[in-house]
């Protein structure tokens, strides 16, 4: 095998290693349909959101917890830590030093886990598309379930694209977590391009 | 299969209830202040779809032996709880395990849990996993003052241990509850329970959704699925054995409904009414009024009562 | 009186009494830390607001703003000194006032001045995860073309000249020459 494909976890020292993964995610085949199609709508129904914000969309996300929209009424509620959240917010645009936090964050969620991004800037690099920090494409780093656009999203339509990712989630199509397993080299690839200094564990925490 | 096999079905019957009604309880509570927010809220079978959730992740990762242990030992505290208190008075099959010494091991039963816990979360190596045990501990020992003092004043009031036997001496008409034969040890225990139970203004220990999110910070899929009902069962639990204590007990599950709903409430009103302490305002809290409290409850039952 | 007094002292290139309580001096490099101390020490400007740098590519120089304040008479002093951009170097102030670093921190990561003996000026604030392209805030650095090779670009994204476009969009009809004219002439005064 080469070293392209192992990606070892160097960078780190030999006390740090045991504390992390040593083995590439895998892809975990779903459950016979009919237990999955109730484990999906389970898990449509209570999203825990990773409070992370990155980027200016945020700000747009705190107006969902209180009464004006309420977002716990869809079963849709904040966790602190990434450990117990479903739900990862990219709230709008990832500077290369957010994407390294972005990834740690999200490598740390446990599967099924599901991505949003809010507003242009994840999706082609909005205004700051020719930026030398800005992420364009956030797609190439993180599987993407589903992008609300917008400059930025008003909370009704974040409310909305969350409805929509309920149905998704629903129909099974939401399957981000597999999808890194298997391209995991290209991904880890891809943010390897931009994040020069790697000092941190390639698979999992 | 002799009376024991049928009475450990009952035991798993009643847990399966209990735990059904401390979540309904708890969404119950997260519907109400919702509502005193000005909040639609959740709706009721939310709690469910959380733990059904939680236990269908398809990955976890383990921190090692006690990382596991952990909710094991949580769950044992809140499982152990119940099945020694006896929750229908009268039945004999919904009565448990009930033994002579059943309200001391239920109260090390109380504490059991978050000893456990404690062990397991600080395995897990997050930094706010220890800051929201040492709350956790400190509020424990703080709200343990005024219930260990309420507790031993009805050991002295009933001159007994034994969780049935002080429910079958509140029989016989509402006047004989505790509640009105030593409405101080009463208070204080209900003060107490403020703090176990572990909503506002004690919420400080489990605030789930900032950033120290406390004890289970590192607790997530199926480990987080088991808080989760041990929360419910416990919570049940421990309304089941205030109603005993001071309350008269139960003889029928409409009456243990209402009974222990009426205590819940206390709860919840209580906690959409004010906002959080800081945990040295919790122990301060504690260990001023309610200690008095439970100390003239204590000298009320010594002196008076006997 | 104060200005005066400072004139004669310093060789002061260029005075600019922009507002009633905002003045900007210029002087070279060398007299910068007098400049400063006698501002700091004799004239009450106990404050230091902010050090801007920009990129004067025409004239070949950085141009370093010091910011002062004072208190007393509410007045601003800034004091403007031209490096060359070629050898960026400058003297460093952290002995004056501590935050004085942090802003040559942020001088040499975004414009690649150096400040020989300031605290922690190899670490950078922002440009973290091992930037290797040079400071950004140069003006001969091309953002776009960084960008490009190193982000991946979405297909399919077309880019208009503003003033073209809303004059295609809005006046069709009108000649280009017209416009130009007019939008190029009439702005000036």
């Amino acid at each position: 095998m080469s070293s392209k494909d192992l990606l070892p976890n160097d960078g780190l020292s030999e006390i740090d290693q045991e504390f992390f993964c040593q083995a590439p995610p895998e892809y975990i085949s779903p459950l016979p349909k009919p237990i999955e199609d109730f484990m999906n709508w389970a898990r449509s129904e209570s999203l825990f959101i990773l409070a992370f914000g990155t980027g200016c969309g945020a700000i747009e996300l705190r107006p969902l917890t209180t009464s004006r929209f309420d977002m716990y009424q869809y079963g849709i509620q904040m966790r602190a830590t990434p450990r117990q959240s479903s739900v990862f917010i990219v709230g709008g645009y990832a500077s290369v030093k957010t994407l390294k936090r972005i990834v740690r964050s999200y490598e740390q969620m446990q599967g099924p886990k599901f991505v949003v991004t809010l507003g242009s800037c994840p999706i082609n690099g909005g205004m700051y598309w020719d930026s030398y920090n800005t992420i364009n494409r956030i797609d190439h780093y993180l599987p993407i379930d589903i992008s609300i656009c917008g400059c930025m999203p008003r909370p009704e339509s974040i409310l909305a694209g969350f409805v929509e990712l309920k149905k998704m989630i629903r129909a099974g199509q939401c399957d981000g977590a597999n999808l890194y397993a298997k391209n995991f080299a290209w991904y880890k690839a891809n943010q390897k391009r931009i994040i020069k200094d790697w000092n941190m564990p390639d698979y999992n925490w | 299969m002799g009376p024991l096999g049928l009475k450990i079905i009952y035991t798993l019957i009643t847990l399966v209830i209990c735990g059904v009604y401390g979540l309904l309880l708890g969404a119950f509570m997260a519907k109400t202040m919702a509502r005193v927010q000005g909040r639609i809220g959740i709706p009721l079978h939310q709690p469910f779809v959380d733990i059904i959730k939680n236990y269908g992740k398809r990955t976890a990762i383990s921190h090692g032996i006690m990382f596991y242990l952990g909710p094991v030992f949580r769950l044992t505290g809140g499982i152990g709880t119940l099945v020694f208190i006896p929750v229908i008075f009268g039945s004999e099959y919904f009565s448990n395990f009930s033994v002579a010494g059943d309200l001391l091991l239920v109260m090390y039963f109380i504490f059991f849990g978050q000893l456990g816990m404690a062990l397991g979360a600080s395995e897990g190596g997050h930094p706010y996993s220890p800051i929201g045990i040492a709350r956790g501990l400190a509020q424990m020992c703080a709200f343990e003052v005024p219930f260990a003092l309420a507790i031993i004043a009805i050991a002295i009031q009933y001159n007994t241990f034994s969780i049935t036997e002080i429910v079958a001496a509140q029989q016989g008409g509402i006047l004989s509850w505790t509640f009105f034969t030593n409405p101080f040890a009463v208070v204080a225990a209900l003060l107490a329970m403020l703090g176990m139970n572990m909503y506002p203004p004690f919420s400080i220990v489990l605030a789930p959704q900032e950033i120290p999110i406390g004890p289970p910070t590192e607790y997530h899929s199926a480990y987080l699925g088991m808080l989760q009902s041990n929360r419910a069962i416990f919570a049940a639990a421990k309304l089941v054995l205030f109603m005993n204590l001071f309350f008269g007990g139960a003889t029928n599950f409409p009456v243990l409904v209402l009974k222990t709903w009426a205590i819940y409430m206390c709860s919840v009103l209580v906690g959409a009414a004010f906002p959080r302490f800081r945990p040295e305002e919790t122990i301060r809290f504690f260990l001023r009024w309610p200690t008095v409290i439970g100390i003239v409850g204590l000298l009320f039952a010594k002196y008076y009562l006997i | 009186m104060m200005l005066e007094k400072l004139k004669q002292t310093f060789t002061v290139t260029e005075v600019k009494e922009q507002k009633k309580n905002l003045t900007f001096f210029t002087v070279p490099k060398e007299q910068m830390e007098m400049m400063l101390i006698t501002l700091r020490d004799h004239h009450d400007y106990k404050h230091l607001s902010f050090i801007v740098g920009i990129d004067m590519i025409e004239d070949g120089v950085f141009k370093l703003t010091y910011m002062l304040y004072n208190y007393e008479t509410n007045h601003s002093f800034g004091i403007h000194c031209n490096i060359d951009r070629e050898k960026a170097e400058m003297d460093s102030f952290h002995h004056l006032w501590e935050q004085v670093g942090t802003y040559q921190r942020e001088l040499r990561e975004m414009l690649g001045i150096n400040f020989e003996g300031s605290p922690r000026l190899e670490e950078n604030l922002s440009l973290d995860e091992g930037w290797d392209g040079p400071p950004p805030m140069r003006r001969d650095f091309d953002t776009k073309e960084y960008s490009n090779n190193t982000y991946f670009q979405r297909e399919g994204r077309v880019n208009y000249d503003p003033r073209e476009y809303m004059r295609e969009q809005l006046y069709p009809t009108f000649p280009k020459t017209e416009s130009d004219k007019l939008l190029n002439g009439g702005g000036k005064k």
